[in-house]
């Protein structure tokens, strides 16, 4: 699966890319895990807050909020 | 009419001012002691004061506010705002950004996603705008510091800067000023997760930590800047600087404001001991708004997505709107305050 971090420029964005890495890990999870930080790669996918999480294409969350727990939740297969 | 009257005072007094809680300080820092009416006694009863004040209703209005906030995302601001045109279009779109959730790292992202979706760039400025200078937080807390008629005025002039400042940008044919990746960009319709209210529930309480987190180095110092106006820095001076009658003052206040990047908790404080030592009502009102509509990292990052051109008019059109505004609250203060 193909997992992206989207966003720059805020502290929120560094940790949940971190905690995303993290939850993967502790998951087995067999990804590929990208952190965007090009705003034309952003405008492309239609993203307009961040920090969002990006799985496989889908939108699973976007906005403040995100922790490693439920980055765990989300991405649980 | 005079019962009305009375609860409404009330409510304005203590529900909103919280006189009791200033009352019970003033009481514990006596039994301590202190004088408070004296120079340490008086600047630590304003921090305290202020500072309970500020998290508690704060606190409150976030959790309340960012669970209405849930139901308006910036993919769904966009959608109801492709259907509108003209004037309505602005005008709705300074109302969005008083309800939109938004932080200046997310400013370029809804920039972008607004021109990419075709939304003509008055619109998407008229939004801009309004989203950091005008909130439901803020009329609250405005209304608690300077009255409900300041506050509403407040937030009535801050909309009309937002819609008559898109407007303008629109009209001065600013649409080809626009970063051209932006306008090649294919507009497509990404979908927000589904949330129940759980969801809301916990969207609301996240966005109170993080927000709390995020502004309370800023409440912090802007209330040790307040107590310090409010206790030590002669009337004499505040007032000969920044007083009502002074031409400049609101020109002064609003240059200052501009590169300054604080939360717009953080100046009220500020704006409060100016205020109490005699500087003009508008002075301080466009120092608050030029703090928060325009800030130096915010226009950075815009840069990165307009040309100088487009940038230097957005900066002039704003500034100007909060001079007038100044001018206009400094003309009133008497029937105002």
């Amino acid at each position: 699966m193909e997992i992206l971090v989207i966003g720059a420029g805020c502290p929120s964005c560094d940790q949940v890319y971190t905690d995303t890495l993290a939850a993967a890990e502790e998951l087995g999870l067999d990804a590929h895990i990208r952190k965007v930080e090009d705003l034309v790669e952003m405008v492309q996918m239609g993203i307009m807050t961040v920090p969002a999480l990006v799985v496989d294409g889908r939108v699973l969350a976007a906005g403040p909020g995100l922790n490693k727990a439920k980055i765990k939740k989300l991405l649980r297969p | 009419m005079e019962g009305l009257n009375s609860i409404w005072l009330f409510l304005q007094e203590q529900v909103l001012g919280m006189q009791w809680l200033r009352a019970l300080i003033a009481r514990g820092l006596t039994a301590l002691g202190l004088d408070v009416a004296g120079l340490w006694g008086g600047m630590l009863l304003f921090f305290l004061y202020d500072m309970i004040k500020i998290f508690l209703l704060l606190s409150i209005l976030i959790f309340g506010i960012s669970y209405i906030q849930s139901y308006f995302p910036p993919e769904r601001t966009r959608k109801i705002l492709g259907r509108f045109h003209g004037l309505g279009a602005n005008t709705l779109a300074a109302l969005l950004g008083t309800v939109t959730p938004f932080c200046s790292c997310s400013s370029i992202p809804i920039f972008m996603g607004f021109t990419s979706a075709g939304l003509p760039i008055g619109v998407t400025f008229s939004f801009l705008i309004s989203s950091p200078m005008v909130d439901l937080g803020s009329l609250v807390l405005l209304m608690s510091v300077f009255g409900a008629k300041v506050a509403l005025l407040y937030v009535f002039l801050g909309l009309l800067i937002a819609v008559l400042g898109g407007t303008i940008l629109e009209k001065l044919g600013m649409e080809k000023y626009v970063e051209d990746f932006i306008k090649a960009a294919p507009p497509i319709q990404a979908q927000g997760p589904e949330l129940r209210r759980l969801d809301r529930l916990e969207y609301a309480k996240a966005q109170l930590l993080a927000t709390i987190r995020k502004v309370a180095p800023y409440i912090l110092l802007g209330v040790c800047i307040g107590a310090i106006i409010h206790n030590v820095i002669p009337e004499s001076w505040v007032q000969g600087l920044l007083g009502q009658e002074k031409a400049f003052s609101v020109i002064l206040a609003t240059a200052v404001g501009i590169p300054m990047y604080a939360d717009i908790f953080g100046t009220i404080p500020v704006a409060e001991g100016l205020l109490y030592k005699g500087a003009g009502l508008g002075t301080v009102l466009s120092f608050m708004m030029a703090v928060t509509a325009l800030s130096l990292p915010s226009l950075i990052m815009l840069k990165k997505a307009v040309k100088p051109r487009l940038l230097i008019a957005f900066v002039g059109v704003c500034a100007a709107g909060i001079i007038l505004v100044g001018y206009f609250f400094n003309g009133f203060q008497g029937v105002l305050l």
